[in-house]
């Protein structure tokens, strides 16, 4: 598997990985505000959010109808229906792609879940590594904070609860999660993540992505005014 | 069925009813996590072909005679799904997926299918009669240009059937056969989503003869039993009938052994 980069593409994906909680989404959104500022062509894709697919998988799960397998499947579908549509279009015109979750969080619940591990990455094969995958890096107990305190209410298949690891769907979250962290710990090394410790606090997070991209990424070469005529409305 | 036909079916049959000896089941690949394949002590056939090629009216032959003579029969068949049908449905009529989309959101249905009826049924012994299986959905992936490798590790989860056969239909007699039957062909089956021609006609004859090829393919790989569909719709029965006895049989006589 190669990179966006490696592979001749144009533009370059970013992806954010971790645990729930552990602050991915406000950091990748501070990083698009960034982007956006210098005048960069940035698309910005979340995990699970194809139009098409997702009417199944909203089904799937509130009927509790999805076993590993298919949980899977429907999700490298969706996946796969944003990789073919937006995100390969994109970057061949030369945009910065930033995705919330990447192949990674696939491998990292399939897996838990009982999926082999080989099965999982030879269905996701199809699709590029990122050029960066930040992986935000929380103690479990900072990340299970986050998020008991915020939205209480929890999730049937977001707890884990498919998994029969406890009847309590707190406890089932917790040890669901545990497992999660474990799967990309091992994964960190194999595809070069870059750890940005999620204990510490939202702008020391942030100075260290920001300072990473622009010394991984000729940013200058990404703005539009380098390839497009730019018309002032005023 | 004419009234004497069925009449001479009722007579041939015998009280004995045919005790398949269980038989332990393999997957292709890694499977269905949580499955063990020699659970599944039932009997997995499936009848492969094109649209028009006769797998219905020849499982619904099978399905009466194997129900006559004391086997318990469950069907199974492609976007059947509760979970994705519908959506597979829609996403084919706007034509909007591309092929690995397109692809996965068949083998999301499929295992669906497999989870909830196939599997399920083998556990309890019955006779499953598959109306197409994953060999038809790598065919038309394989002429799609979706790498082979890929294929066979996705549909690594398939139960590997006690029998397969394919109906092979010339693609001339074939469009006979969907014009007899709808006065039109269809979208899909023609393949005019991969512009082979702009004409539908000569389309469905160059996308049926790559189907065929590719099945040729994959004969190679998972070695089933092809079957001249061009035969008369009785002719074909009986060939299926005598094959099916046969794997019945074998697995009475193994335990007559034992």
């Amino acid at each position: 598997m190669k990179s966006f980069a490696e592979l001749g593409y144009p533009g370059r994906l970013i992806a954010v990985e971790g645990l729930d909680g552990a602050g991915k989404s406000t950091q990748i959104y501070l990083l698009k505000k960034w982007l956006e500022k210098q005048d960069i062509k940035v698309y910005f894709s979340e995990w699970n959010s194809s139009e098409l697919v997702k009417s199944a998988t909203s089904k799937g799960k509130k009927m509790t109808l999805l076993t590993p397998t298919t949980f899977c499947l429907i999700h490298a579908t969706d996946f796969a229906d944003r990789y073919e549509r937006h995100l390969v279009p994109l970057i061949r015109a030369g945009y910065i792609v930033l995705c919330d979750r990447y192949i990674f969080t696939a491998f990292a619940r399939d897996v838990v879940r009982g999926c082999r591990p080989e099965w999982v990455r030879g269905i996701y094969s199809f699709a590029a590594l990122p050029d960066i995958v930040f992986f935000f890096r929380a103690e479990l107990e900072v990340s299970l904070r986050r998020i008991l305190q915020g939205r209480p209410q929890l999730k049937y298949f977001e707890a884990g609860m498919d998994l029969a690891l406890s009847n309590d769907p707190y406890e089932s979250f917790r040890i669901f999660q545990g497992r999660l962290l474990e799967q990309y710990l091992q994964m960190s090394k194999e595809f070069g993540f870059i750890e940005i410790n999620a204990n510490g606090c939202v702008e020391e997070q942030q100075s260290v992505v920001r300072q990473i991209v622009a010394k991984m990424i000729p940013l200058e070469k990404f703005a539009q005014s380098k390839s497009t005529v730019y018309i002032n409305q005023e | 069925m004419s009234p004497k036909k069925l009449q001479n079916l009722v007579q041939k049959i015998p009280n004995k009813v045919i005790v398949p000896k269980p038989v332990h089941h393999k997957f292709y690949g890694y499977g269905v996590p949580g499955i063990n394949p020699e659970a599944l002590t039932g009997t997995l056939i499936v009848i492969e072909g094109a649209d028009g090629s006769g797998r219905s009216t020849q499982i619904s032959m099978l399905v009466d005679w194997l129900e006559c003579t004391g086997h318990a029969t469950v069907q199974s068949g492609l976007k059947r799904s509760t979970l994705v049908s519908e959506e597979l449905n829609q996403a084919q009529k706007g034509n909007i997926l591309s092929h690995t989309t397109l692809s996965l959101f068949y083998a999301t249905d499929f295992a669906d299918q497999l989870e909830n009826v196939i599997i399920p049924a083998l556990k309890s012994g019955f006779i499953v009669l598959a109306d197409r299986y994953i060999y038809t959905l790598i065919a038309r992936d394989m002429v799609r240009g979706i790498d082979e490798t890929w294929l066979r590790n996705l549909y690594g989860l398939a139960v590997v059937p006690d029998a397969v056969f394919y109906l092979n239909v010339s693609p001339e007699i074939l469009v006979q056969r969907n014009f007899a039957k709808n006065h039109s062909l269809d979208y899909w089956e023609s393949g005019m989503d991969l512009g082979l021609s702009r004409d539908m006609f000569d389309s469905f004859l160059i996308y049926q003869k790559m189907l065929q090829d590719a099945f040729e393919r994959l004969q190679e790989i998972y070695g089933f039993t092809v079957i001249d569909g061009n035969h008369s719709i009785e002719k074909i029965d009986n060939e299926l009938k005598k094959k099916i006895e046969t794997i019945l049989k074998r697995k009475n006589t193994l335990k007559r052994k034992k």
